[in-house]
């Protein structure tokens, strides 16, 4: 069966606020002259070796995973997973 | 009467809690390691603060997942007395025993002060001895205690009188050490037995050593050994 790589990506929803991204943006960006960069969202970032069958069947295993375990709490996080492809 | 103080790896406010109980209180408490923990043997149980697993992924997360976590799920549904501070109630955020998240303050450092608390009600495990609306004055020391909820999560912790404790001003200092939605600091679960608060009312109970000659943690003891009596 093959690997592959899935990425798990943890942010904050709308509803929280998110500091971090607020201060990267206004202290960093914004006051460096990036005026094109409109907002940041700062988050959490997973990169899992899957052994599956499939991309889609590695995908499917991670989502159960995320959510068995609760790697992000549904209240206040959104949570993307992309399944990357064959890892060689 | 027994009591647990339940020990992960990285609590660090445990042996403050037993004292307070069996040196102060003269209650039987017990410093458990999570792995050991049975909730057949206790009357009620305390989740300290400090850390957990290094509060790797969220503070509380790795914890919340533990077989301790499991047995302290019994113990909720029988009813008894759960009290959670600070790392303690970022566990039980985490576990899904009480709603809504507690993420990184927002000033993005660690606060470590006193703030002034109100008592929102007293219709909880922790605070039955205590009169509606008193203040009191506790520490904080965290980095994530910035309560947040739904705003229909909100509406129901407003609804069912779930909100036990909110900062308060008490100067013109920021009364709100976090930036918690609702000023909140403490809230408990809908039967009423498990509460979680921020501020740590065991580095409150004896006057000789707080600032202001405060003991007002002491009362939240006094309420869950009230509160297991029955």
């Amino acid at each position: 069966m093959p690997n592959y790589l899935v990425e798990v990506i943890i942010e904050n929803k709308k509803l929280a606020k998110d500091p971090e991204g607020e201060t990267i943006y206004r202290e960093l960006i914004n006051k460096s002259g990036y005026d094109e960069i409109l907002s940041v969202r700062s988050g959490k970032y997973l990169r899992l070796n899957v052994n599956a069958q499939s991309k889609n069947d590695a995908e499917k295993i991670v989502y159960k995973m995320c959510n068995d375990l609760r790697i992000y709490n549904p209240v206040v996080h959104s949570c993307k997973i992309v399944a990357k492809g064959n890892i060689e | 009467m027994r009591a647990a103080v339940i020990q992960f790896p990285g609590s660090n406010c445990d042996y403050d809690v037993l004292y307070v109980l069996n040196k102060q209180l003269g209650i039987k408490a017990d410093l458990v390691w999570h792995r050991y923990f049975r909730h057949n043997n206790y009357d009620f149980a305390i989740l300290p603060g400090g850390f957990s697993y290094g509060d790797y992924l969220r503070a509380g997360a790795i914890a919340a997942q533990s077989p301790a976590m499991r047995e302290l799920k019994e113990m909720v549904n029988e009813g008894k007395a759960v009290l959670g501070i600070c790392n303690g109630f970022q566990i039980l955020v985490e576990s899904g025993i009480l709603p809504g998240a507690l993420l990184m303050n927002d000033c993005l450092t660690f606060v470590c002060k006193w703030v002034t608390l109100q008592v929102s009600s007293n219709k909880s495990s922790a605070t039955t001895l205590i009169q509606k609306d008193k203040i009191l004055r506790m520490p904080v020391a965290h980095s994530e205690g910035r309560y947040v909820n739904e705003k229909h999560g909100i509406k129901e912790l407003y609804e069912n009188e779930q909100i036990i404790f909110k900062y308060v001003c008490n100067s013109t200092d920021d009364f709100n050490p976090n930036g918690s939605m609702e000023n909140i600091a403490g809230i408990c679960n809908l039967e009423r037995n498990v509460v979680g608060l921020m501020p740590h009312p065991e580095r409150a109970s004896e006057s000789a050593i707080s600032p202001q000659c405060s003991n007002d943690g002491l009362m939240i003891f006094e309420s869950m050994i009230e509160y297991s009596k029955k």
